[in-house]
Parts: C-alpha cells; sequence; structure tokens
C-alpha cells in the first residue's frame, strides 16, 4: 500500500538522531515518529533530553550538539511549563499575541493596548498559521470563553491564578490554529486537582490535532497518551499501547485500568 | 523632607558660624549670608546663564538618550556588532571628558555645539549600556514562543524586547539626566562665555567666590528639578506598561 497516498499515514513529524552536551551523550540514538492526529506521549525522568527532543522539532535552540535529522512540514504551537505570558498585555492581548507579533491584528485592535501599533499583512506565515484578520478578536472571544476566562478577559497575568494562566497560554496556543501541538511539561507547576482539570480541557480542546506531550508524570501519560514513549538514560522505548480514550476526553484519573497503566509505567521508569 | 530641612539648616547655621568665629577671608569660603546676597543680586545674570545652561543639558540629553537606545537597539539585533562594540564603548568611557572637552572646543568652536557634544558623550553610555542590559534579559519562554509563531525579528524587537526592556532604560535614563548638567558645565569651562560655567571660571578668576558658590547653588536646583522632572515624564509614560 502506498503510504503517501494515505495523509493519515504520514507522520506530523520526526525525529531521529543523538545529541551530546558537550563531550557527554544527552541521549542514546532515538527515532521518534509522531503520528497524525494522536497524542503522543514522551515520558521520562528529568535530564534525559525530553524538552531537547520537543525543542529540535520546534526548531529552537537547544545548546546541545545533535546529529541526525529531524522532519516536519508542518507549523507548529507551543505551550510549555512557563506560560510566558506577556506581563503588559492582558489576556485577550495574550492570546492574540501571535497576530501582533506577526503583524497580523487588525488596526482598531490594536489600538486597545499599549505598544500597539498599525501595519500591513503580515508575511511571515501562511495556510492554517494565519487567521484572516478581520475575525481575529471574534476568535479570541471565543477562545477565551473556551476556557472559562471571559469575566477575566481584560486582565493582566499578575491578577490570575496559576491555573487560569495556563488556561491562558492553552487559549494562545489554540488562537494559533497548528495541526501540531508541541505540550513541554505544561501543567507540571500546577496542584493536583487543577493539573486534572487542565488536562481535561485540553484533551477537549486539542481534539485532533497532533500533540506531542513531554512529561515526567506517569499519571499524566496515562490519562492523554493514546501512545507512550519512555525515554531513558539508556534510550526511547514504547510502552505498551494503552486502550483507546473516548475522543476529545482525558481518561479518568480514577479509573482502576488508568491507575494500573500509571503503576506499571512507574515500574518501567524504575527499571 | 523634615528631618532633610532641618539638616541643611543645621549644616547653614554651623557654616555661617565657623565664618562670624574664624578670620576665614571672604574669598577662601564665603558665608552662606553672603551666597544668599550674591545669589540675589546677580540674579539676571544667573538666570540668563542658567538658561544657556539648560538649553545645553536639554539638547544634549534628548540626542544623547537617542544615540544611546539606538546604540542599544542596534547591538541587541546582533551578537557580532555587540561584540564589536562593547569594548570600543568602554574604551569611550575611560577618556575622561575633561580631556576631550578641549579638543571638542578645537573643533566646534566657542558656541553650544562643544557644549552639547561633551553632554552627549557622558549621557548615551549610561542609558545605552542599561538599555542593552534590559533587552539581553528577555524571559526566554517569550522568546520561544515568539519563534515558534513566526515573528520577524523586528516585531519581536519592537513589541517583546523593547517594552520588557522599558525598566531597565529609566534606570539609564534617570542616571543620565543627573549626569548631563555636568556635562555642560564641563564644555562651558573650556571655552566661550555663556552658561553656569563660564559664569563660575569668570568669578573664580576675579575671586568671586560668593558668586561661584551663587552659581553652584543654581546649577544643583537645576539639576534636581530636571532629574525630577525626567522621572516623572518617564513614570507618566510608562505607567500604562504596568513598569
Amino acid at each position: 500500500m502506498n503510504r503517501l497516498a494515505d495523509p493519515a499515514a504520514t507522520p506530523a513529524a520526526s525525529l531521529s538522531g543523538r545529541a551530546w552536551v558537550g563531550e557527554a551523550p544527552l541521549f542514546a540514538p532515538v527515532d521518534l515518529v509522531l503520528e497524525r492526529g494522536r497524542w503522543t506521549c514522551l515520558l521520562g525522568p528529568s535530564g534525559v533530553g525530553k524538552s531537547t527532543i520537543l525543542r529540535l522539532i520546534a526548531g529552537l535552540d537547544t545548546g546541545v550538539r545533535f546529529d541526525g535529522k529531524v522532519h516536519r512540514d508542518q507549523p507548529v504551537a507551543l505551550m510549555a511549563q512557563d506560560p510566558g505570558l506577556i506581563p503588559w498585555l492582558d489576556v485577550t492581548g495574550n492570546v492574540t499575541l501571535g497576530a501582533r507579533l506577526r503583524g497580523t491584528l487588525p488596526i482598531s485592535f490594536m489600538a486597545k493596548y499599549p505598544g500597539g501599533r498599525p501595519s500591513g499583512p503580515g508575511k511571515g506565515t501562511d495556510g492554517r498559521g494565519a487567521a484572516p484578520p478581520a475575525d481575529s478578536a471574534a476568535r479570541a472571544d471565543a477562545l477565551i470563553r473556551a476556557v472559562g476566562l471571559s469575566d477575566r478577559a481584560d486582565h493582566r497575568p499578575d491578577r490570575l491564578s496559576g491555573g487560569q494562566r495556563q488556561r491562558v497560554a492553552l487559549a494562545r496556543t489554540l488562537f494559533e490554529d497548528r495541526p501540531l501541538v508541541l505540550l513541554d511539561e505544561p501543567f507540571s507547576a500546577l496542584d493536583a486537582r487543577t493539573r486534572a482539570q487542565m488536562q481535561e480541557l485540553s484533551a477537549g480542546l486539542l481534539a485532533g490535532r497532533s500533540v506531542l506531550l513531554v512529561t515526567h508524570d506517569p499519571a499524566e501519560a496515562a490519562r492523554l497518551g493514546d501512545r507512550i514513549l519512555l525515554l531513558r538514560e539508556q534510550g526511547l522505548s514504547e510502552c505498551p499501547a494503552p486502550p483507546p480514550r473516548r475522543q476529545g476526553h482525558a481518561r479518568p484519573y480514577d479509573a482502576l485500568e488508568v491507575l494500573a497503566m500509571q503503576a506499571d509505567l512507574m515500574r518501567r521508569m524504575m527499571a | 523632607m523634615k528631618t532633610l530641612a532641618v539638616l541643611v539648616a543645621t549644616i547653614l547655621a554651623a557654616w555661617q558660624g565657623i565664618i562670624w568665629l574664624s578670620d576665614i577671608p571672604p574669598f577662601l569660603l564665603p558665608s552662606p549670608l553672603a551666597v544668599a546676597q550674591a545669589l540675589w543680586l546677580n540674579r539676571v545674570e544667573i538666570l540668563r546663564h542658567a538658561g544657556f545652561t539648560l538649553t545645553e543639558v536639554v539638547l544634549g540629553f534628548a540626542i544623547g538618550a537617542a544615540i544611546g537606545a539606538a546604540l542599544a537597539v542596534s547591538m541587541g539585533f546582533s551578537a557580532r556588532l555587540s561584540g564589536v562594540l562593547r569594548p570600543i564603548l568602554t574604551f569611550s568611557q575611560t577618556i575622561p571628558v575633561f580631556a576631550l572637552a578641549p579638543i571638542l572646543t578645537l573643533w566646534l568652536g566657542f558656541g553650544i555645539a562643544p557644549k552639547i557634544a561633551v553632554t552627549v558623550l557622558i549621557v548615551f553610555f549610561p542609558v545605552a549600556s542599561a538599555f542593552l542590559d534590559g533587552l539581553s534579559r528577555t524571559p526566554q519562554a517569550a522568546l520561544d514562543l515568539a519563534h515558534v509563531m513566526g515573528a520577524p525579528r523586528g516585531r519581536i524587537m519592537w513589541h517583546l524586547r523593547v517594552p520588557a526592556a522599558l525598566p531597565q532604560l529609566a534606570t539609564g535614563l534617570r542616571l543620565a539626566a543627573v549626569y548631563a548638567p555636568i556635562g555642560a558645565v564641563i564644555g562651558e569651562w573650556v571655552g566661550g562665555a555663556r552658561g553656569l560655567g563660564a559664569l563660575m571660571i569668570h568669578a573664580n578668576g576675579r575671586m568671586k567666590t560668593d558668586l561661584v558658590f551663587a552659581a553652584l547653588l543654581m546649577l544643583s536646583l537645576m539639576t534636581v528639578i530636571f532629574a525630577r522632572l525626567v522621572s516623572l515624564g518617564l513614570h507618566r509614560i510608562w505607567r500604562r506598561y504596568g513598569v
């Protein structure tokens, strides 16, 4: 069967190779393939290079020596543990940051914010990355509603809680409307309850996109992964395929099979 | 504020007391009363000279701040340019302005130009150095996002790095506002007949020490007010950024 004929069969992105920090190897040769439309969980302890792999796929500086190749033919959106909110912009301003930075916000919309300056149509991106400027305000409103922050749309980040900040980051990620989404420990700094809520919310709002979720939390991998890959000093290994999860939902945090999978992942990490 | 007033009054009283009780001649140390008298008797002339100095300070500060900010932004854009310019800028600060002022007067004449040039030389460095420091400390998370979002470098600079560096730019500008009058006065010392610096040199040569002190007092007052106005202006402009 011709793989190229079926778009679902071509990977969203792939990475193969190895990396060193100075002379010390960071990770053994790995071969990672992100399947289209699914959540790939990259699970592992700190310091084994999970975030480095994510940054290599994102095309960001890593400070490591990488020998191998990264393949990615679609634009990405990024959401990390540090939500990276801009302190002088309110929630709406932060959600629409990408359009502001590309110069694709409508003039009337930019005038509301300090530092906003009218400019011509953006050139940097094309395709799914750039929304038509006219409806970006309406789209931002809808996304802020979807993450439950409508009543705080004009608040600056210093007036938001940690969980609310990650909600803004999620809305900003969705505003980018990219087919491939990279999540780098996005919920690690949250308390257990907020983390569980954010996992459910993200599973719903990111449904249908290809997602790479980097995490050190076996419980998170057990709830969200369609595929779970374990990265350790010894290299990358695939964990047994989790049971299929309901489209647009995280697996229940209290289901026995999810807890059993969490325990199994923990055992593999300790091995 | 009250403590400050009491302190100043005490110092002035002690100063006046020492003059009364000792034989220090007025051309060595004039009494505060003599200084006040000189200030009042020469008020028209002092204000006229202060006006010249203030013009030099304002122009030199504006030009120096603009040059400093432009240097910082261009160095922020290019690590290579920064690597070349940084040592040159540091080197430029090792040359005492006192030594440069006569040369600038030689080149630019006895008018306002050399005074402004000295002021610019003093002002641009703290502005450039503080602003560049701020530009190189944009949070990495925000920069990562900007790269992934496909933002051009110019817009990252204008919408992310510059606003994030405003507190450091403000620090540099406040510092420069205090130093700017020093530059203008050094310029006036070296050549020309206008400005508080020229007035001081002239009065000093004629042993009119009370007038020197009066001019100094005027200069200090002007500097404090100028620095305060710059500070207030910055505060007003950047309050909307939540800086």
